[in-house]
């Protein structure tokens, strides 16, 4: 195709949407709700799956050493740790380490505690952490049956818990979205459809001097695309200032300092581009639909 | 350059149309297809570009066989066509130089090239000065004579026409005719299904009658031959 060929397919294809500005507003009006819902929920699961993640980092078993054992059998259990393969890396915690770490995450009410420097009651301790945070509780049970270790603990309800909450928000959302787009899809090409059986005599004269279908269905191309570029505008707008909004916001109080959002550059950025994408390829996808029932006649 | 053996054209609803029909046209001729409503002659029309298949038998056009032509090729063959039917067939919303440089679009002409052949024709057909107009803005025979300019904008070897005169008022018609004869006479072929008894019995050409989808009659400088 020449490019002359390529700059009037866009040339009449901006034209159709000018033309049948009813039908533009309807079908825009269909992607803009859809993608502002699917925006929305993209916004979401990429947060939930980022708390996760930050979530799972943090996720550490600890293994308290025995009271009782001496230098050569806190090394033999460190070894021993250190065998188990799903390990990623183990830390040697001293127990006035581990004082100190309590002090200090107990704030003011932590001082009383600074009285036991003298007389530590606390064990050495290793910190553990898994390759993948899912063998957490299979390796805090190998490390339960190593000589010498008094108490094995890590968050295990809250682990569990949150790797069951992720996988099904993940799943949900995947599935609205899905569905959302497909609705779309459908709603474009059905108000596409209904232009274009305004148009099947057009297709039908086009046809008669010699037109092949790709050069017929290039405009169709075009404006399907550009329906979905323009219906993700305003989702873009919205997604954009509610991030921005929002992101300020969190971070302002401090009982959601442990929630840490993606920041706002440049996620807002790369979801706004994920939104215009996807709204180009329902446009495309939608007309692509539509028009090839009419070109067979 | 076109030739039929044969061929038999049955509707998917049952209607046959055509019976059977054995015919060869030269490249130059002018032939006129007469007969009763509902006797095929759209059909035999359609059948030559390709808008119907045959049921059975077999259809050479410019040496194309269009049995076995496949889907995408027909658009090229409709390139050395020109078409033109009594409901002229312009695109509405088109201006009467973009109806005719359409048939160049498609083509992907040069915009210099298309420029000056589209407003050649549109001055072989008496409409340059219409160039900006849309269809609505247009009486019937200038209607019909952008569809004319539309269908040989591409030099076409062969121009059908479905009762191109159906619509038009006599006047109009000898018009039409006058321009037809015209392009006949630079050597393009042109096929022309009609009603009108006065354009058959005076501007004397082949005339192929179809009844019951067979050809009945096939004369040169025939006579319309019917009485409506
Ligand atoms: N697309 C079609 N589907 C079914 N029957 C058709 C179709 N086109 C024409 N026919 C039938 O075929 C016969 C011949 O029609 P046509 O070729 O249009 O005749 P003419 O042009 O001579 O009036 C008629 O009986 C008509 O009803
Ligand atoms: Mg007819």
């Amino acid at each position: 195709m020449k490019f002359r060929t390529l700059k009037r397919h866009f040339r009449e294809g901006a034209k159709n949407i000018l033309r049948n500005s009813w039908m533009t507003i309807a079908s825009v009006g269909a992607v803009t709700t859809t993608l502002i819902l699917v925006g929305a929920f993209l916004v979401l699961m990429f947060n939930l799956n980022h708390i996760a993640d930050k979530l799972e980092e943090d996720v550490q078993i600890k293994a308290l050493v025995d009271l009782t054992a001496d230098d050569a059998e806190i090394e033999a259990v460190g070894e021993a740790i250190n065998k188990i393969p799903e390990v990623s890396s183990v830390e040697f915690s001293t127990k006035e380490e581990e004082l100190a770490d309590l002090v200090k995450s107990m704030g003011e009410e932590g001082e009383v505690w600074e009285l036991y420097e003298q007389d530590n009651p606390l064990n050495h301790a290793y910190i553990i952490k898994a390759t993948d945070p899912l063998d957490t509780e299979s390796i805090a049970k190998k490390i339960k049956k190593i000589d010498n270790i008094e108490n094995v603990t890590f968050g295990q309800e809250a682990v569990q818990n949150l790797f069951k909450f992720n996988q099904l928000a993940r799943n949900i959302g995947l599935a609205l979205i899905i569905g959302l787009i497909f609705t779309a899809i459908f709603l474009i090409s059905n108000t596409i459809k209904i232009t274009i059986m305004a148009r099947k005599r057009e297709i039908g004269i086009m046809k008669l001097v010699g037109a092949t279908n790709g050069f017929i269905r290039w405009p169709f191309f075009v404006e399907g695309m550009l329906l979905g570029v323009l219906g993700s505008i305003v989702p873009i707008a919205v997604i954009v200032t509610g991030y921005y909004y929002i992101s300020e916001n969190v971070s302002a109080f401090k009982q959601f300092n442990f929630v840490e959002l993606l920041p706002f550059s440049p996620f807002a950025w790369q979801i706004s581009l994920i939104i215009l994408l996807i709204g180009a390829s329902i446009g495309v996808w939608g007309s692509v639909m539509s028009v090839r029932k009419f070109l067979k006649v | 350059m076109i030739e039929m053996q044969g061929v038999y054209k049955t509707y998917p609803n049952g209607v046959t149309a055509l019976n059977g029909i054995d015919v060869m046209i030269e490249q130059g001729e002018f032939v006129y297809v007469v007969g009763p409503s509902g006797a095929g002659k759209s059909t035999f029309i359609k059948l030559i570009f390709r808008e119907e298949k045959p049921s059975k038998g077999s259809i050479n056009v410019n040496n194309k066989d269009l049995l076995t032509m496949k889907w995408k090729d027909v658009p090229y063959l409709r390139r050395d066509i020109g078409v033109v039917f009594q409901d002229f067939k312009l695109l509405p919303n088109f201006t009467v130089y973009e109806n005719v440089a359409f048939a160049l679009e498609v083509i992907e002409e040069s915009p210099k090239a298309m420029r000056k052949r589209v407003m050649e024709v549109l001055d072989q057909v008496g409409l340059k000065n219409k160039a900006r107009f849309i269809p609505d803005e247009l009486s019937g025979g200038e209607q019909q004579r952008v569809a004319i300019a539309r269908a040989i904008v591409n030099h076409p070897s062969l121009l059908i026409a479905d009762e191109p005169t159906g619509n038009l008022d006599p006047d109009t018609s000898w018009e039409i005719m006058r321009i037809l004869e015209e392009i006949n006479a630079s050597g393009t072929t042109i096929i022309m299904a009609t009603h009108s008894k006065e354009i058959v019995n005076t501007i004397k050409k082949r005339v192929i009658a179809i009844e019951d989808g067979l050809i009945a009659r096939d004369e040169h400088r025939g006579e319309y031959g019917y009485e409506i």
